[in-house]
């Protein structure tokens, strides 16, 4: 295939009639997309609805069952992702691609096509400085890469895209992982870059404020098919959502109601561990949570949020201190979170919640497989019944899923989280364990989700809420606490607090702490 | 719910089209099935490198495999071990551990259970209760064995398949270390071997046929390691383990135990192997134990997609052509290491096959193999 630009022009791209099934589940029908050149393009839809399947059949990584794409009006076939960036189209997934152990040079050097048997790194490294000199970002070229933030890896990512001269930039929820002002950054850079026709972006989001402020362009997919397109100036966040979900009403948001505060207490005392370079992340945290509240921990992620939810959740031994629930020692066994009604929404569900290759049904079953009514006597379990639940919860959750024994890497972002949602919800809940839970989430799972977590403290339920979205950290919290390097700062009432304090202690300005008299 | 009913939940299905698990089978069939055809393609060609006959050679596997009840038999026989090394390939395969401690595990455990026959012969004990006590004696030491692979893994991490490696390597040592030494039997002149079993010390044939008892044990603990994997919650539990370490975790699920456990398993069954080669076929100890039964063990599980039940037909496919590999060696002049180099090629096609799962068109559930 040769390169039909060469130039840094924005190349415009389009689909025609674009359909893929996987099974007997349309994923796309007969879907048409255009993006003109030099836009800044958002692909919108709830979950499932189809974009990933769409921009991974325009990668190559999936065969489209029918359909056309064109770029600059000429016909081009893509069967793999090595044609696609041979035509210059580059796409930034949603979980991170670039290999941790190496820095940001090696990482960018070895991504190319060309890439030589031997590779002379001092001549490269000056040609990478030279180039980096012409980027909109500064990313440290010499750090090993699992050491950046969230928001550099995003930006490497999308600085790799350009390096391979690529003019057509797919980004699947980038902004998913990002702060806000990261998010900003990132997204302001490329408008720009958009703006002067260096670029065409096409960019799928859950979130209307960046389709909002960023993009001039939007088309909407539903269950497959598309539903409209239009200017993303001109048409506002309500009629995109109605766009998006139909005319169904959207779900109040959640009530907070009165609780009485006397049933399980979690209580973390001295808790410390180390990280899995053998640092300390979590020094020293002591922490009270009582029933019917939500505690909310904000702060920006890698100041050892995630060490803590492992330790919770047994996926990182204790260094130091201890854990108790209503005053008795508790250690992350099978048997104490069913003793102690422990359950668990995890981030990154697919990594810590989920096994890709079991079915939906199996995976829902992961807390009750050992106990009636799946099990039988003698350790034996009954798949039927396990069949049954799992079709139960299907429906009562509202998954889309083909089948119960569909496995679950299958479904959609969205769907694999209410499917987690499914398993540790159903039930009675004592404490519960929160991290991220909305990530990547469209704004009606968003609201569905947080109402079934304050349900959850409704019932008199302990919530630990673990958020980098202030948003969310201040509907859900009664008290919010906020994390940094490790430690953790005294509760303060949400009512006694706002996101301009809050954000200014995450920042870093904790000497004037927020405690005294409005902790109480 | 604020969502709109998603039109492709639990809705009767108008068109009733393979499910999603038969759809899994029929593909786990067909592609190891189109792998034998593919290395006995590859094999025929090689053949005619050679300038022999390929028809001629898999007319001789037939003959020497499965045409007369006597090739049939020693078939049977010689996948009888393969039935129990195959299963303690593909039950630890299921947590994601690929063990190649079985050979070790065999041979120690058969000459386990030859040493600790001595004493018991000696002292004239019962016969009824000597083999039981030989074949809990290698089970346990097959166990324990393999079982330590398991525990350097999961307290230590040490990579699994290196340290079974290397204790299959430091068996067969000790095994000759011990019957060439202290354990030698004076008697034994040419072949250095322990003290041989008494004649009624030795397990006999299933009635009616020249088939040891060890095929039909072979069987049953295929079938009870079926249930075990597939309806226990062990086996479900190892599935979670196997497939998603932090998941399992995060389930509170005992997954170092699990791990050990199921390399333990795996270790038993070697070792009973170990034990009924020497009581039925042997009957003694000796050097002939380290007859590569553990390492095609591997082929035959990865064969059988790690499915214990599977794993009898894929055993008896191997028996066949070990049977015949005597027959062909002497009517077509070939080599002994003919069979090994046709082992080789369906290794080879096996795993080359394994990126086919998914893939195929008219299977496609999921085409989650092409994910990033
Ligand atoms: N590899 C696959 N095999 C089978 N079905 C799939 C596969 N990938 C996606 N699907 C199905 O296709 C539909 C669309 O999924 P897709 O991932 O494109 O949704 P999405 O719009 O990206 O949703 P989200 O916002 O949750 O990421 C879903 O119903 C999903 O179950
Ligand atoms: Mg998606």
């Amino acid at each position: 295939m040769t390169k039909i630009f060469k130039t840094f022009r924005a190349p415009s791209l389009e689909t025609l009639h674009m359909s893929k099934s996987f099974g007997r589940n349309k994923a796309l029908d007969d879907v048409s997309l255009k993006v003109a050149a030099g836009s800044f393009h958002a692909l919108l839809g709830e979950n499932g609805a189809g974009k990933s399947t769409l921009v991974k059949c325009m990668m190559g990584f999936y065969e489209a069952d029918a359909g056309q794409m064109m770029i600059d009006g000429q016909e081009i076939r893509i069967h793999s992702p090595r044609d696609a960036q041979a035509l210059g189209i580059g796409m930034v997934y949603q979980h991170f691609t670039l290999v941790p152990c190496l820095t940001a040079a090696e990482n960018l050097v070895i991504s190319r096509r060309d890439i030589p048997m031997v590779i002379n790194w001092k001549s490269e490294r000056q040609r990478l400085d030279a180039f980096m000199e012409t980027m909109p970002f500064r990313v440290r070229l010499d750090a090993q890469v699992s050491t950046l933030s969230a928001g550099e890896k995003q930006k490497l990512e999308i600085i790799k895209l350009l390096y391979l001269d690529q003019r057509f930039l797919i980004l699947d929820e980038p902004t998913s992982v990002l702060t806000p002002a990261e998010a900003d950054e990132i997204l302001g850079v490329l408008g720009e870059m958009a703006l002067r026709r260096e670029v065409t972006v096409l960019m799928i989001s859950h979130k209307f404020r960046e389709v909002k402020a960023f993009c001039d362009s939007f088309t909407v997919l539903r269950r497959g098919r598309f539903v409209g397109a239009g200017d993303a100036r001109r048409v506002n966040a309500a009629e995109m959502s109605s766009m998006m979900i139909g005319d169904v009403g959207m779900r109040p948001p959640a009530t907070r109601l009165k609780t009485i505060q006397d049933g399980p207490k979690l209580e973390l005392r001295g808790v410390s561990t180390l990280g899995d370079e053998g640092r300390r992340v979590v020094s020293d945290l002591s922490l009270k949570l009582c029933s019917g509240e939500i505690l909310g921990i904000a702060g920006v992620s890698g100041n050892g949020q995630s060490a803590l939810i492992e330790v919770l959740s047994g996926q990182r031994p204790l260094s130091g201190g201890e854990i108790k629930i209503n005053g008795a020692p508790f250690e992350p066994t099978r048997r104490n979170f069913d003793r102690f009604k422990v359950f668990g929404l995890p981030e990154e569900p697919m990594r810590n919640a989920v096994v890709p290759r079991m079915s939906v049904a199996e995976n829902i079953a992961f807390r009750s497989f050992d106990k009636p009514p799946v099990l039988k006597r003698f350790g034996l379990m009954s798949s039927a019944r396990m069949r049954q639940r799992g079709m139960e919860l299907i429906q009562q959750f509202n998954i889309h899923t083909s089948s119960p024994d569909a496995p679950i890497e299958t479904l959609s972002g969205g769907n694999v989280q209410r499917t987690v949602l499914a398993r540790e919800l159903s039930g009675e809940v004592d404490i519960l364990i929160v991290a991220n839970p909305c990530f990547g989430l469209d704004f009606a799972s968003v609201a569905d989700i947080r109402g079934k977590i304050m349900e959850c403290r409704n019932r008199g339920a302990a919530v630990l809420l673990v958020s980098e979205d202030l948003d969310e950290i201040f509907e859900m919290s009664d008290k919010i606490s906020v994390m940094s390097a490790g430690k953790i700062s005294d509760p303060v009432s949400t009512l006694a607090t706002d996101a301009m304090r809050i954000g200014k202690q995450i920042a870093g300005q904790t000497d004037e702490i927020v405690a005294g008299p409005q902790a109480e | 719910m604020s969502l709109p009913s998603a039109s492709s939940v639990a809705r009767p299905h108008r068109k009733p089209r393979l499910d999603p698990r038969s759809l899994a089978l029929i593909e786990a069939s067909v592609i190891p099935m189109g792998a034998l055809l593919a290395s006995a393609l590859i094999f025929s060609l090689f053949l005619l490198m050679l300038g022999k006959d390929p028809i001629r050679f898999f007319s001789l596997v037939w003959t020497g495999g499965v045409a007369s009840s006597f090739s049939i038999q020693n078939t049977l026989q010689r996948a009888a071990p393969l039935i129990l090394t195959g299963l303690a390939f593909a039950v630890p395969a299921r947590i994601g551990m690929t063990l190649l401690g079985a050979e070790g595990a065999l041979v120690l455990g058969g000459l386990a259970s030859a040493l600790i026959a001595i004493p018991m012969m000696l002292g004239g004990w019962p016969v009824w209760l000597g083999l039981p006590i030989m074949a809990l004696t290698a089970m346990a030491v097959g166990g324990a064995w393999v079982g330590l692979a398991g525990w350097l893994r999961h307290y230590r991490g040490v990579n699994e398949t290196i340290s079974s490696l290397l204790l299959t390597y430091i068996a067969v040592a000790i095994m000759n270390f011990l019957v060439e030494g202290v354990f030698r039997d004076p008697g034994s002149t040419n072949k250095a071997s322990t003290m041989p079993l008494g004649p009624d010390w030795r397990v006999g044939d299933i009635p009616g046929t020249s088939v040891h008892w060890g095929l039909a044990t072979g069987l049953i603990i295929a079938a009870l390691l079926w249930v075990l994997m597939e309806r226990t919650t062990f086996g479900f539990s190892a599935r979670i383990a196997g497939g998603n370490l932090r998941a399992a975790q995060a389930q509170g699920l005992p997954v170092g135990r699990l791990a050990v456990a199921s390399c333990a398993i795996a270790g038993a069954c070697a070792g009973l192997a170990g034990f009924f080669e020497v009581a039925a076929v042997h009957g003694q100890a000796n050097a002939s134990l380290a007859a590569q039964y553990g390492f095609t063990g591997i082929l035959v599980a990865f064969l059988a997609r790690q499915n214990p039940l599977a794993v009898v037909p894929v055993a008896f496919l191997f028996g066949a052509l070990a049977a015949s590999g005597g027959l062909i060696q002497r009517r077509m002049e070939m080599p002994d290491a003919t069979m090994l180099v046709l082992q080789g090629i369906i290794f080879v096609t096996l795993l080359t096959s394994e990126s086919l799962y998914g893939r195929l068109p008219f299977l496609s559930v999921s085409q989650a193999g092409d994910r990033t």
